[in-house]
């Protein structure tokens, strides 16, 4: 079946609406992507017919739930290719995925004196919890460069790696610049000094096909609401061996096998990670969002974002004063941009008034702002559903912010 | 679209193209620092005080247009003023801005920076109107904290 945006577009009624009386040109997917109607669908089925709490309910509607929850868990094994379903944990987004890695795998690892290396474009969600694990334990973050485009220096990253380096964290796609990271190659690196990798693919999901099994990475962090499912649930993807080694991050129930006063035996993965009633609608709608993106196909994905970002650049350059942040080469379909004469937030807010929504700020990443020298930038990320009239919106709606702001 | 007109109206525009008062003092009595995470405005606020009256305003720093305009006019219009007048002056003019915009805006006794009863469409950038204001306070408070519009 060849691929038919307009087709796409129907399967997401937010986007049938005028924002200001103009049609809505939504170009802020990197922050949070929109819902198609089967997983709006999926969601309301579960709470009309199919819920309650899941696992160990002997009853009915219980075993319904815990099915549908489950089932989500294979799919999403098969989605990233990962073994057993077992190296799946649900979490509540990739934020919480970095924390538990850090939090548990980190500071069993992690010692005084030690490493953990990222890079200069990590998202906050990936400095952050690393610099709070470094000040508990005395451990040292160090932060490989990027070039004047956003392209990962390589060279520094390699020459970063120490024999004290625990764990690498790298984002497969970074959020500010659309930089594709080559991950294969950090894990190669990384491996051959026996250094466990971390991936924080919230920004690569929406876009491509991730093979975890095939990167070798040790952990993989996504979100669901940036692949067209709910806000509030993440995965985290760990090698079995790794999440068997890793202590409990949260106590509570569903990841106990016993408890008395005296003691307590900790459940198997992935529910030793998983303590507490999770966002059970949420998983079920996510797993229909796998299923969409499965049914549409990431060749076509890629093919109409990239040939997008393409249109969606010239089109920017042809707008007096427009700035790209962000150049590198393959990059995915993000368009951070700074125009001459006109902040970022007053872009942002003249945009809206013509029916474009764009994120305009530093993009929970003011290492990547100050890097280049810009205060905030204006970004247009792109999803599937995005056609050739958002980015014609985005740029008569430049031409506005030159008349309004001149 | 007439909503952005108000918001962005002539007054405002020749501020951020040409803010009043965009200086380093060669001395100051008080300044204080502001900064706004969610757009990364920065501002700097300098005030001399002799006497209770505010003799000189001026300011640095990076933001968008509504608060560069608003830190410029601000300048213009605390210069001279006693101490308690400017701090009544900003009362003022956060009312103005952050009341119903469905009212009649207040602006007696603002003169000029009824200009920014525009910004009441848009509650997001209250934040940008106000940071040279809530800088200037702490800087005449002299409690040394960065505004903060977070």
């Amino acid at each position: 079946m060849s691929f038919d945006v307009e087709r796409i577009r129907k399967e997401f009624p937010v986007l049938d609406q005028e924002i200001h009386g103009k049609p809505l040109a939504f170009l802020d997917s990197a922050a949070s992507s929109q819902k198609p109607r089967a997983v709006i669908d999926a969601i309301s089925a579960l709470y009309s017919r199919d819920y309650a709490n899941i696992h160990r309910g002997v009853y009915e509607l219980s075993q319904r739930a815990t099915r549908a929850f489950e089932a989500s868990r294979e799919k999403t094994r098969r989605f990233i290719g990962a073994a057993e379903a077992k190296e799946i944990v649900f979490v509540r987004g990739t934020t919480e995925a970095i924390n538990l890695v850090a939090q548990s795998f980190g500071r069993e690892n992690v010692g005084e004196g030690d490493e953990i290396l990222i890079t200069h474009m990590e998202h906050h969600s990936n400095i952050v919890p690393w610099q709070m694990l470094c000040r508990e334990k005395g451990a040292v973050l160090r932060v490989a460069p990027i070039d004047d485009r956003g392209a990962l220096d390589m060279e520094a990253f390699a020459s970063l790696l120490s024999d004290r380096t625990r764990i690498v964290a790298v984002s497969h796609v970074s959020n500010a610049l659309g930089t594709v990271n080559p991950v294969e190659e950090i894990v190669r690196l990384s491996h051959e000094r026996g250094v466990p990798v971390l991936l924080d693919g919230a920004q690569a999901v929406p876009h491509q096909r991730v093979d975890v099994a095939a990167l070798d990475c040790d952990f993989y962090a996504f979100s669901s609401h940036k692949l067209f499912g709910p806000s509030g649930i993440g995965v985290l993807y760990g090698k079995k061996e790794l999440l068997e080694a890793m202590p409990p991050w949260q106590g509570g129930g569903e990841m106990i096998l016993s408890v008395t006063f005296e003691d307590t035996v900790y459940n198997e993965i992935p529910h030793k990670f998983e303590a507490g009633t999770p966002d059970i609608g949420g998983v079920v709608g996510f797993g229909a969002a796998l299923d969409w993106v499965e049914e549409v196909g990431y060749d076509a994905i890629h093919a109409h974002e990239q040939e997008l970002l393409e249109y969606g650049t010239e089109a920017l350059l042809s707008v007096p004063g427009v700035r790209i942040i962000g150049t590198a080469p393959g990059k995915a379909a993000v368009l951070s941009f700074v125009m001459d004469d006109a902040h970022p937030h007053d872009i942002g807010t003249i945009l809206d008034g013509e029916g474009v929504a764009v994120r305009t700020g530093h993009h929970c990443a003011q290492p990547v702002m100050a890097r280049f020298g810009v205060p905030a930038t204006a970004r247009a990320s792109l999803a599937v559903y995005n056609n050739q009239r958002d980015l014609d919106a985005l740029v008569r709606g430049l031409h506005k912010v030159r008349e309004v702001l001149t | 679209m007439s909503e952005l007109r108000e918001l962005y109206q002539t007054t405002i525009l020749d501020h951020n193209k040409r803010p009043r008062n965009f200086r380093v003092p060669e001395a100051c009595t008080h300044d204080a620092d502001g900064f706004n995470p969610l757009c990364g405005d920065q501002i700097k606020v300098y005030a001399q005080v002799e006497d209770d009256v505010v003799t000189d305003v001026a300011f640095q720093g990076s933001g968008c247009a509504i608060s560069t305009a608003s830190a410029s006019m601000m300048t213009d219009l605390v210069k001279g003023k006693s101490l308690a007048d400017a701090k009544d002056l900003f009362e003022r003019f956060h009312e103005l801005v952050t009341s119903d915009p469905a009212s009649e805006p207040d602006v007696d006794e603002l003169g000029k920076l009824a200009v920014f009863a525009g910004v009441r469409e848009f509650p997001m950038r209250v934040k940008c109107a106000t940071l040279a204001w809530h800088t200037l306070r702490n800087a005449l408070d002299g409690t040394g904290e960065v505004a903060r519009t977070e």
